[in-house]
């Protein structure tokens, strides 16, 4: 299935790369056009882009993609989720078929320099990780010698396990599958002793194991991981407006505005929050957008703590804490330039 | 200098009406717009890359790879080149698919025989497992055999043993790895000659058999010459051979051969499934020689066995031959399914892995389709140069 998939996947993108070219500053008024914004997600990890029982998507990629629907067309809800492996993401992006692509993404020089992408921000600080058996009696990386390690196909984990083992001069053998769905499960059956992947998405997939208490996650942090979204190089209005999306939710936690607040705020004297909220300056036109562009990002999914609190944070099953995703003001390293 | 003679050719119609020039004429501005189609795609797609910011051209496959591979038949490492993850991954798919076509083949043939037996249990259950085997997708056969069968298999520690020192565990199948000490190629040696020697025997036996109609029982001298030969020359130079014996380290067995289950699961499935096609096509092909044909063998006091070796099949293989071929070739791209259950082929790594680190396309989905291409025609070439060997000769 998967590989009919990754074939129109493919084919798409052959043609989609073979039509006539005119990228520049088409997206914004394409997405208005179709009164919807099409955005590329995973086929499935619990916190980040996951369908609930309802068949409706959630997670903190998806809100990502909300708060953009929200700025642009003033509704989160006019997205349209286009589930992809990570062998199929660039492809999809670059050949147009999605808007953004918002797919627990790692950002690398590669990526950034020769696949006509542009990363427009971090919403998710990871390292890589490692998940073992408890009853397998290892407490670190550095006793996995000859270990059996499932791995999704097309990952940045999968060059960072090679260097890993590697520089520490061990042996492992890869078993690679297509999504993450199936190394969980060869995971559980037992045809490997190591699941690696960034370790958000570790504790994700723990909990779709039959006994999660069974699995541990092991200390060791073997990379830097900033996940972010992504979209096609040549557009930079739409890469503007992705990027300060995001930059905008950011804002909005540290000056203490929320989707409960937002009515009350509007009527505030703070002039960042008077430009955030779009009762002063033209921040909103200059992006291409409507004033209460943030605004409606922030009443309809609000702000940046609200996003991973309610998708990722200590009160859902995936209990991660804020840790390097805190603000900056309060130990963390999400940080987004002011809103002038 | 004289003028040339005055030859007035005779007027025929203008050029223009003249069929054979028309013929070429339309011919060359059909190859002009095709050309030109194919131009404008390509220039296009370039053009469009590089606006785009997307890197173009082969350059990549000298790049180091830095991912590892589950199974290679080649000396493998991350250091190594995209362009070796090409080979790595044309190895295991001509592995899987040069296994699955010659085990396909042998059950295939057994099937076929085994339809038409005159033993109703045989044919019966012949029929059972062809219509079960060719009518359930082969996706989900594979799938049967890696999550069903191979998956359900203990852990390495609770490995099943088997003797000689073989291990099934759902990690694969392992096996002690023969070190061979360089004498040992004088084994290898003389066993290549003894099959030269029979081959030589064998041609000697029937020209002597046409020649004087006298029978010399060539088939078990050559099997003794092939088997006896360098196996006595192994045990008189001293079994020059140490075994590498798998032995459970820390998770994981090492040393010894191994077999991964996920080449077991594809092979199986692979093989099972075409063999069920080949069946049927044995079945016809023998279908196909007129009964006159048997019967006028058993006249002439030919045994059921020779008359199946020296009259049926060879004009079976006549039927048989051009639809294998097309078997063959549908086994060779259905190895390609290996990508759903990691097993590490051509399009697995090559079009997954590589394609994804690198990002071009482009490039290495149309390498990947002039790969399959060329190991389809090359098949095709081989059945055909054979097809041609026992079709029937008409003088």
């Amino acid at each position: 299935m998967k590989r009919i998939a990754s074939a129109l996947v493919a084919g798409v993108a052959t043609i989609g790369l073979t039509a006539t070219a005119a990228v520049a500053d088409e997206t914004l008024d394409a997405v208005k056009e179709r009164g919807e914004l099409v955005c590329g997600v995973s086929t499935g990890l619990p916190g980040f882009s996951n369908p609930d029982e309802d068949g409706n998507w959630t997670g903190i990629d998806v809100d990502v993609c909300r708060a953009v629907a929200a700025a642009v067309l003033g509704d989160a809800d006019a997205v349209k989720f286009i589930p992809l492996t990570a062998k199929e993401r660039f492809t999809a992006l670059q050949s147009g078929e999605i808007d953004v692509l918002s797919r627990n993404t790692t950002w690398t020089l590669t990526r950034d320099s020769s696949l006509g992408l542009n990363f427009t921000g971090t919403n998710y600080y990871d390292g890589q990780g490692f998940l073992v058996k408890k009853d397998l009696g290892v407490s670190s990386a550095t006793e996995l010698d000859g270990a059996s390690v499932c791995i999704q196909s097309g990952t940045t984990t999968e060059l960072n396990l090679a260097d890993y083992f590697r520089f520490q001069g061990m042996e492992y053998s890869p078993v690679v599958f297509d999504t993450s769905d199936q190394t969980v499960q060869g995971f559980a059956s037992g045809r490997c002793d190591v699941l690696t992947s960034d370790q958000s998405q570790l504790y994700a997939l723990r909990t779709k194991l039959d006994d999660p208490d069974s699995a541990m996650v092991l200390p060791e942090v073997i990379s830097k991981e900033p996940l972010g979204p992504v979209v096609r190089q040549g557009d930079d209005q739409w890469f503007n407006i992705v990027k300060w999306s995001l930059f905008a939710q950011i804002n909005a936690e540290e000056l203490g505005v929320t989707s409960d607040n937002i009515e009350e705020m509007k009527g505030s004297d703070n002039p960042s929050i008077k430009r955030l909220v779009g009762t002063e300056g033209d921040m909103g036109e200059k992006l291409g957008l409507t004033a209460d562009w943030a605004a409606n990002i922030i009443a309809q999914v609000g702000n940046y703590g609200e996003m991973f609190e309610r998708n990722v944070g200590e009160d859902t099953p995936l209990q991660i804490s804020r840790g390097l995703n805190a603000l900056w003001t309060d130990g963390g390293i999400q940080y987004a330039p002011p809103i002038r | 200098m004289a003028e040339p003679a005055a030859f007035v050719p005779p007027r025929g119609p203008a050029f223009w009406r003249n069929p054979r020039v028309r013929a070429v004429a339309f011919q060359v501005v059909a190859l002009v717009l095709v050309l030109w189609f194919f131009w404008t795609i390509f220039d296009n797609t370039m053009t469009n890359m590089e606006s785009r910011g997307i890197t173009t051209g082969f350059g990549f496959l000298d790049n180091t790879a830095g991912f590892g591979i589950l199974f290679s038949l080649i000396p493998y490492d991350e250091t190594n080149t995209y362009g070796r993850t090409f080979i790595v991954g044309l190895l295991n798919t001509l592995l899987v698919s040069g296994l699955g076509i010659l085990f396909a083949t042998i059950i295939g043939f057994i099937l076929g025989v085994a339809r038409l037996s005159p033993n109703w249990l045989i044919a019966k259950m012949a029929l059972v497992y062809i219509e079960i085997t060719r009518n359930i997708p082969l996706l989900l056969q594979i799938f049967f055999w890696y999550f069903a069968v191979l998956r359900t298999l203990p852990g390495p520690r609770q490995s099943l043993e088997f003797p000689l020192g073989s291990f099934l565990n759902n990690r694969g199948l392992y096996a002690p790895a023969p070190l061979v000490e360089p004498s040992f190629w004088a084994v290898v040696l003389t066993f290549f000659a003894a099959i030269a020697g029979a081959v030589a025997l064998l041609r000697w036996a029937k020209k002597r058999q046409d020649a004087t109609g006298q029978r010399f029982p060539a088939w078990p001298v050559s099997l003794a010459m092939v088997v006896g030969l360098p196996l006595a020359l192994f045990w008189i130079i001293g079994a020059p051979v140490l075994w590498d014996m798998p032995e459970l380290k820390g998770f994981n067995f090492k040393g010894g051969m191994r077999l991964i289950p996920e080449f077991i699961a594809l092979w199986l499935a692979l093989t099972l499934y075409t063999a069920a096609f080949i069946g049927e096509i044995v079945r016809s092909g023998i279908q196909a020689v007129s009964h006159g044909q048997t019967e006028a063998s058993q006249a002439l006091g030919l045994k059921r066995g020779q008359t199946l070796r020296l009259i049926v099949i060879p004009q079976a293989l006549r039927v048989i031959i051009p639809p294998l071929t097309s078997q063959y070739l549908n086994l060779t791209k259905n190895s390609s399914l290996a990508t759903a259950i990691g097993y590490p082929d051509l399009v697995s790594v090559f079009m997954g892995t590589t394609l994804n680190q690198t990002g071009q396309a482009v490039e290495i989905v149309a390498m990947t389709m002039a790969v399959y291409m060329t190991i389809s025609l090359s098949i095709s070439l081989f059945m055909n140069l054979y097809n041609r060997a026992v079709a029937l000769k008409e003088r």
